[in-house]
Formats: C-alpha cells, sequence, structure tokens
C-alpha cells in the first residue's frame, strides 16, 4: 500500500508524483509578452525612483522598465545585470514586497505595486534565452584573485574582477557552485535548474576557474591563499546552525532546516524524499517558511511553524507568511520549544518581561514526527586573525577585513541584510575595491 | 431628468450620438445593430455614383498608435468610400429608414465633381427616404487623387459650387463635411454657406503616417512592402478638431451655421465638448470601432448625469455655451497670475513634477531628501506642466493669486482690473496715449 498523508512517522511518497510536481511547480510562473507589457505599462518612471533607491544593488529600475515597454528587454537585462550579475535569481527570490515593491509609488497610491520582481525575470530570462553574455573582459591586468565561496556573494564578486581583467579562482565546500542559491532556497523560487543554469551563464564571462570540493581548513588555509593570490575574497556564508537548547534536540527526527531544504534541492525525485505526518518547524524566519512550505507540499497532514516571538518580529515578511498561511501552514507564535519526545514536542508560551523574552511556565504538546530547527545560522570556520563582529567577519563599506589583502562580503560579513541580493551588492562592491588596490 | 432629444437642421434624434460615416455604417446589417444599442443616427458610409464600385486594398486598411496597456489613441485607414454596389445600398438605407423612424438617417455622397454626377444620385438617395445629405470633402486618401473627396474640399470655390448644385436639386438637407487638411478652416466653412449648405461636419480624417515598421521600411499599414497616407482619427485628433470647430463657431461670417462635431469624441464629456464649443450634435467613429457600439449607453448616462447635475434641460441648451470663452491670445488677461499647488495628501512622491520642471522649465519645484515636493513661488510661472505630467488627476492644481498680494517672482502686486497685450508696455504696437 502506498503512503499517504496518514502514513504514520517520516514517510516519502505522500501524494502522488503529479500532486508533488504541481506543488513544487514555479511560485510566480513568468510573464507571457503580453503581461509583461501590461505590467511594464504601469510604471511611472519615477525621478530618483524609490524602488531604485530600496534596491540592495540600485538597480535602474524606472530605466528597465521603459526599456521592456518599449520592446527591447535585452537592454532592460543589460541595465540589471550591469548592478546585479545575479538579477536573474534575484528576480526569483528577492523579498520584492519589502524592497522595491514596497515603496513603488503605485503601492503607496493603490496598494498594487508594479510587478518589478516579475518584469525583472522578463527581462533576464529573455536574455539568457538568448543564450548573450553582454558583458566582455578588459585586458588581462596578470593579478589574480581567491574567492572562497561560490554563493551570491562570491560569484558577483568574481564576475566583476574577471570583467576588470583579473584571473579569479573560485573555491567552495559544495560539489555544485550557487552557494544558497543552489541549496538554500526554496524549490518554488527557482524551477528547472536556474541558479546551475545562472552560473554557466555567468562564467561566459572567462577568467574564472571553479575548484570544488575544497574548503576553508581542509586543504584550504587562509594565509595559503594570501601568498598564492593578490587578493582574497571571502564569502563563506553562515555554515553553522543554532542549536535549539531543547530537551531532545538529539533525537530522530530532529533536524537543520537547511539541511532539509539542501536535500530538497538536490533531489530529482521529490516522491522519494521523506516528511513527516506532523511537521513541527522552529523559526521564524524565511528559512522556516521554505521549510514549512516545502513539507506541506511534500504532502505533510499538518505543519506548524512555532515561534518565540510574536508575529511582528517574524523575519519572515507578510507575504511569506501569507504564503505559507495559504499553503496550509499554521504560524504558532510567542512560543518556544522546551522538549521534543517520541511524535510529540513540548512548547512553552513566552512573554516579554523586563526586556527579556521568558517562558510563562504555561506548556502544551503537540504532535511532531519531524521538528526542523530554523532558529538561524551562524560563522563558521572563519580563519583565524580576522576581526569578528557580532559574530560577523568585521568589514568596512567597500568589504575590507582586518587583514591586509583581505575583503569579505555576504551573509558571513558584517553590515547588510542576510539577502541575496545584498550579498551581490557586497561581492560587486569588494570587487571594486579589490580592482582599485590591485590598480594602485 | 435632462431631455437629449436632438433636432439638428432638422434632422430629429433621440440622442445627439450619431455614427460617423465610416465603416460602422457601411450596412444594414452594422446599421441595425447601432441602432438596437441607442445610437441616435448614423451618416451612412459614403455612396460614390452608380456604376462599377471602387475597390479597396485587400492588405491591411488601418494603422494606430496607443498610450500605455495599448489603449489606442490614434487610427488612421486607407479605406475608400463604399465598395458595394449603389443599388444594394441604397435598398438597405430604405429598409433600416422604415424599420426605424425615429433614428437620424444621413447618406453621405462623394461623386465627381460634376453637376450630371450630383444630379443623377440625389433623386436616388431622396428616394430612401434619408432624413439628409453628407457631402464628403473630406477623404485625404484615395479619392482626393481622382479629383474628390479633400480635393474638392481644399478648394473653396469648388465647395460652394457643389453645395449649390445640391441644395438646388434636392430637399434634404444639406450638410458639408469638411477637411482639416487646410490652413484656415473657416475658408470652407464659410464657401459651404455661401453655397447655401444646411450645416457643416467637421473634421474629416487627418493626412497621416502612423508608424513606420523598422523591418521592412514601409510606412504602416503595409501592402505589400509599400505604404500611403492614411486618414487619422480617434482620441489623439480631438483637440485639434475642437480647435477648428470653435474657429467656425466663432467666425462672425458662420457663428449661425449649424455644425456636427466629428474628431476623436470618445465619452460622454468629449461630446459635452464638442456641444459647448458650437456643435449641434456629434459623430463618433473611432471609438466605435474600437468598443463596439455599446458604448453610446455611457455617452447618453453621463451627458444626462452631467446635464442633470448642471441644470442643462436640453441639448440646445449647451450648444455653443463656451464659444464667448474662445479668445485670442491678445485678449487673454495679463494680470491674471496663477501659482501651482501640490496637495501632500494626494501625492504619491513620483517625482515627475520635479524632474519636469527641473530638466525643462523654471526650476520652481524643490526636492527634499525625504521626498517632499514644494513649489517656489518666487519661481513658478505658472505653466501647468506640473499639472499635467502628474499621475494623479488633482493632485497639483493652479490657485490664482489674490489681487492686492505680491506675486514672488516679479515682485509686483497683483492687479485685479483686466490687462492684455494690447495694451501691454512691451506691446511695439500699442499706441500710447500720453503721446
Amino acid at each position: 500500500m502506498a503512503n499517504s498523508q496518514m502514513t504514520r512517522g517520516i514517510a516519502a511518497g505522500r501524494l502522488p508524483a503529479e500532486v508533488i510536481a504541481g506543488n513544487f511547480s514555479d511560485l510566480h510562473p513568468p510573464l507571457d509578452p503580453h503581461e509583461a507589457a501590461v505590467a511594464a505599462d504601469r510604471c511611472y518612471f519615477c525621478h530618483d525612483a524609490p524602488c531604485m533607491t530600496a534596491c540592495p544593488t540600485s538597480i535602474d529600475i524606472p530605466l528597465f522598465i521603459r526599456q521592456i515597454q518599449t520592446g527591447t528587454p535585452e537592454s532592460a537585462a543589460k541595465t540589471i545585470l550591469d548592478q546585479n550579475i545575479l538579477g536573474g535569481m534575484c528576480a526569483r527570490v528577492c523579498p520584492t514586497e519589502t524592497l522595491c515593491e514596497e515603496v513603488c509609488v503605485r503601492e503607496v497610491a493603490e496598494g498594487k505595486p508594479v510587478l518589478i520582481g516579475q518584469l525583472q525575470r522578463y527581462a533576464t530570462d529573455t536574455l539568457m534565452a538568448d543564450g548573450v553574455h553582454p558583458f566582455a573582459r578588459a585586458a588581462p591586468t596578470g593579478k589574480r584573485v581567491a574567492v572562497v565561496g561560490a554563493g551570491p556573494a562570491g560569484l558577483a564578486c568574481a564576475h566583476r574582477l574577471a570583467m576588470k581583467g583579473h584571473d579569479v579562482v573560485v573555491y567552495d565546500a559544495r560539489q555544485k557552485p550557487g552557494g544558497l542559491n543552489e541549496y538554500g532556497i526554496a524549490s518554488y523560487k527557482t524551477v528547472g535548474g536556474f541558479a546551475q543554469a545562472e552560473v554557466d551563464w555567468l562564467l561566459q564571462i572567462g577568467g574564472i576557474t571553479m575548484e570544488l570540493g575544497k574548503a576553508l581548513g581542509d586543504g584550504l588555509s587562509l594565509d595559503g591563499l594570501r601568498d598564492g593570490f593578490d587578493a582574497v575574497f571571502l564569502g563563506i556564508g553562515l555554515a553553522g546552525v543554532n542549536a535549539l537548547r531543547a530537551e531532545g534536540e538529539d533525537r530522530e527526527g530532529v533536524r537543520d532546516a537547511v539541511d532539509f531544504i539542501a536535500e530538497l534541492r538536490q533531489s530529482d525525485d521529490l516522491t522519494s524524499l521523506p516528511v513527516g505526518r506532523n511537521v513541527v518547524v522552529i523559526g521564524g524566519g524565511m528559512t522556516a517558511v521554505d521549510a514549512a512550505v516545502q513539507s506541506k507540499l511534500l504532502g505533510a497532514q499538518t505543519v506548524t511553524i512555532a515561534y518565540r516571538r510574536g508575529q511582528q518580529q517574524m523575519a519572515a515578511s507578510v507575504f511569506e507568511q501569507d504564503l505559507a498561511a495559504s499553503r496550509g501552514v499554521r504560524i504558532l507564535c510567542n512560543v518556544m520549544p522546551v522538549a521534543v519526545q517520541d511524535g510529540e514536542i513540548e512548547l512553552e508560551y513566552t512573554a516579554q518581561e523586563a526586556g527579556a523574552l521568558k517562558g510563562t511556565g504555561e506548556r502544551f504538546r503537540i504532535v511532531a514526527d519531524q521538528v526542523f530547527k530554523a532558529i538561524g545560522q551562524r560563522l563558521d570556520g572563519a580563519p583565524d586573525g580576522l576581526k569578528i563582529e557580532a559574530g560577523k567577519i568585521a568589514v568596512s563599506d567597500d568589504g575590507k577585513t582586518s587583514i591586509t589583502g583581505v575583503w569579505a562580503g555576504g551573509d558571513c560579513a558584517s553590515g547588510g541584510d542576510d539577502l541575496t541580493v545584498t550579498a551581490v551588492a557586497e561581492g560587486r562592491d569588494a570587487a571594486e575595491d579589490i580592482d582599485r588596490a590591485l590598480r594602485s | 431628468m435632462a431631455d437629449l432629444t436632438s433636432n439638428f437642421v432638422g434632422i430629429r434624434s433621440p440622442n445627439p450620438f450619431w455614427l460617423a460615416s465610416a465603416p460602422p455604417t457601411d450596412k444594414e446589417y452594422n446599421v441595425r445593430r447601432a441602432f438596437e444599442a441607442g445610437w441616435g443616427g448614423v451618416v451612412w458610409k459614403t455612396l460614390g455614383e452608380d456604376g462599377p464600385p471602387v475597390v479597396n486594398v485587400n492588405g491591411p486598411r488601418y494603422g494606430a498608435i496607443w498610450g500605455a496597456d495599448r489603449r489606442l489613441l490614434g487610427l488612421n485607414n486607407i479605406e475608400l468610400i463604399t465598395d458595394r454596389p449603389l443599388e444594394v445600398n441604397l435598398r438597405e438605407i430604405k429598409a433600416v429608414k422604415r424599420d426605424y423612424p425615429d433614428r437620424a438617417v444621413v447618406v453621405s455622397i462623394m461623386v465627381p465633381c460634376e453637376e450630371a454626377a450630383w444630379k443623377a444620385i440625389l433623386p436616388l438617395v431622396e428616394e430612401t427616404g434619408a432624413d439628409g445629405i453628407e457631402l464628403n470633402f473630406g477623404c485625404p486618401h484615395g479619392m482626393s487623387e481622382r479629383g474628390m473627396g479633400a480635393a474638392v474640399g481644399q478648394v473653396p470655390e469648388y465647395i460652394e459650387m457643389v453645395a449649390r448644385w445640391c441644395k438646388q436639386n434636392t430637399r434634404m438637407p444639406v450638410i458639408v463635411k469638411l477637411t482639416p487638411n487646410i490652413t484656415d478652416v473657416r475658408k470652407p466653412a464659410r464657401a459651404a454657406k455661401a453655397g447655401g449648405a444646411d450645416a457643416v461636419s467637421l473634421i474629416n480624417t487627418i493626412s497621416s503616417i502612423t508608424s513606420v515598421n523598422l523591418d521592412t521600411m514601409s510606412p504602416e499599414p503595409s501592402i505589400d512592402g509599400k505604404g500611403s497616407h492614411g486618414g487619422y482619427c480617434g482620441p489623439a485628433v480631438k483637440p485639434i478638431a475642437l480647435n477648428m470647430v470653435a474657429e467656425i463657431a466663432r467666425d462672425p461670417e458662420t457663428a449661425d451655421l449649424p455644425i456636427s462635431g466629428i474628431g476623436g469624441v470618445t465619452t460622454w464629456r468629449d461630446a459635452a465638448e464638442f456641444l459647448a464649443l458650437g456643435a449641434g450634435n456629434v459623430q463618433v467613429c473611432t471609438a466605435a470601432m474600437t468598443y463596439g457600439f455599446k458604448i453610446v449607453q455611457e455617452m447618453i448616462s453621463g451627458l444626462s448625469q452631467w446635464m442633470d447635475e448642471k441644470g442643462h434641460a436640453t441639448v440646445a441648451d449647451i450648444v455653443g455655451r463656451a464659444v464667448p470663452n474662445v479668445t485670442d491670445w491678445q485678449y487673454l488677461n495679463l494680470n491674471y497670475v496663477t501659482k501651482a499647488r501640490i496637495n501632500q495628501d494626494e501625492c504619491i512622491k513620483c517625482g515627475r513634477c520635479y524632474i519636469a520642471c527641473e530638466d525643462t522649465s523654471h526650476q520652481a519645484i524643490t526636492m527634499s531628501p525625504d521626498r517632499l515636493f514644494e513649489v517656489q513661488d518666487d519661481e513658478c510661472v505658472a505653466c501647468n506642466l506640473c499639472v499635467e505630467v502628474c499621475p494623479v488627476e488633482g493632485c497639483i492644481t493652479m490657485e490664482a493669486m489674490t489681487p492686492g498680494t505680491v506675486d514672488p517672482r516679479t515682485g509686483r502686486v497683483v492687479q485685479k482690473d483686466y490687462a492684455n497685450w494690447t495694451t501691454h508696455p512691451n506691446n511695439p504696437a500699442t499706441v500710447k496715449a500720453a503721446e
């Protein structure tokens, strides 16, 4: 007998293959040319546009939308990619509802922003479908730069450096490049192997060598890289996962949400991916929502997000919360895990007391065959000697670390939100600074 | 409830909305649908003389331009007059008029500029029971190359001559349709009146090329790689039409000549504007061709509501109301000083007023770091550009300065008395009383 949503414990194949395929299809199907024309026509071409200011990579949004309006989406893509070489991925995963679209004057006026993210995807998809890479390398400088981490920050940094004529070697611990784009984002946000296709497209610039399966502390050392290269950029992300600090945390059925998401992204048969009948996700950020929603889409009967603070404090945007709710995920706020037991989790209500979050003593249990921890990642494996600030590698505005010749960006570095788009901006800006340093 | 019935040169219709002579009025089938939808009248698509009908191109006939969301703003066509046999059209006109006696059925005619040709066709049209005729002196394309249409309408002497022939040979009211492809529309209007015409209708379409296909380098609409200028119409031509209607309405020589207003009428409001500038009724084509005949329902309800709100009992009460306010530039009051006012509650912070003023005008709007846009009265010349580019209607307005206050831009006290260019000291033609 095949499994179903009612199958006890943790099991694969809870839903028929075609249902799972439908569940994991594109969250926002791409705009067709007519839809893009309609959406583009809504843009007012604002002066010094708020959307552009809100974009961490400062994409000239009014200009690229006007270029779509006038039938030149390829030029629009160039405008986007000039600022953000991963504009295709950002079009898919950016929380536009808290960035460009939140401040769109039509959001202010009508509660309906211009569909900036989807228009950006329309432009970048058009260009990439043409197989065009609109950038060329400058004359070779003879300088070599090591980039550690092939995530958004590292890729953006590598591309910009290569474009400036430097030779770049990118190292990554995993077997595929892309970082969180490949391993850490909900599947329905980037379907069809887009993350790898984008990396392949990006590498068309030339001058970038990929060294996969190599990590700092595992065959690589910062000192060695400094000796072998003219500059080093660290985009190593947050490899550590915070602990639950609840009894029974090490029980079977308790795992890190990021691992589940990565496994799901790498699976080529989602019907073989096991998920609990009753799933509880501990946390309140994007990772929690991604794990919860995908559990539901795989066929979990009940999925609950348990977050220790109030809904207002959730790091997941309102859009993400609504997405979770629309997929049948229950969000419990002001609760913290106390103990994981066999098939259950014990939670305790929380309250603010004298500025600190404390348990109220009132406890309850809900069924839980599987518990995902999504309570944040932390810096892990940063090389010794780097100044650390609030748990991250301390960097200047242009990405300089405390060690001369070493730059850092993305989630591992201080400053900015932990967003793909922010990582791209930091990687790009560090590359500009590295280029200046190498030329001086 | 406002009375929308219309009496235009003795032709009665339940409302002042007629369909213009054009593709929508080429056949009985279409005209019956139009009347069922509520149109007050039609001008049947232009008939030519008896004999083998004209032929049309067999490729595209229309070109267009669009605004946002591909809203059609301007349409042009290279279609000729009816390409159906005269006898068929006459039979259908008769049948429709018989079945819709309360609606206006006017027949557009275009035959060669010879009295015999007009004498031949007029009795045939009269026999259908049609209410009147409209002389097509307007089409700028195709027929004009054969000495008809705009080729006649561009020569006032011909207009007068043909109008006279028609008046002498039919009992039906004669409406002369004018082409806008001239320099001074008052001349052909005066000629029509001199020839005895009962009314003029305007504007016919404007000579135009709507676009060029940048792949084939052919104008659109393209016929096997070539294009020809067509006749332009639709919302984009309304301002041109309104001006021409007003020019005739305020010309002392033609002030009493009835006008049927045509040119981009799309909504009840457009229609009311034509009426206010002196048109006795309006004719519509492009809006119907874009949206279908049902739009007349909005035109009827809108005009009726507005008339009720304003206390206008009949259509005739509106006609020409704005004509006294159309004047020459030299008579505009130079002591009328306004300043732009931005309603901060309405402002959506797009910054278009700012950049328009900053880049292209008078640097009279400032922008703060938090996107507060404010008018600087000492720079504002009240040009109205900010009002026109603002996406929010009513957000920016022009406010008249109170006489006695000082205009910060000029440092001069705003005068309450009217004063225009004719008496302005900078006018070289001004005769100074003291000298």
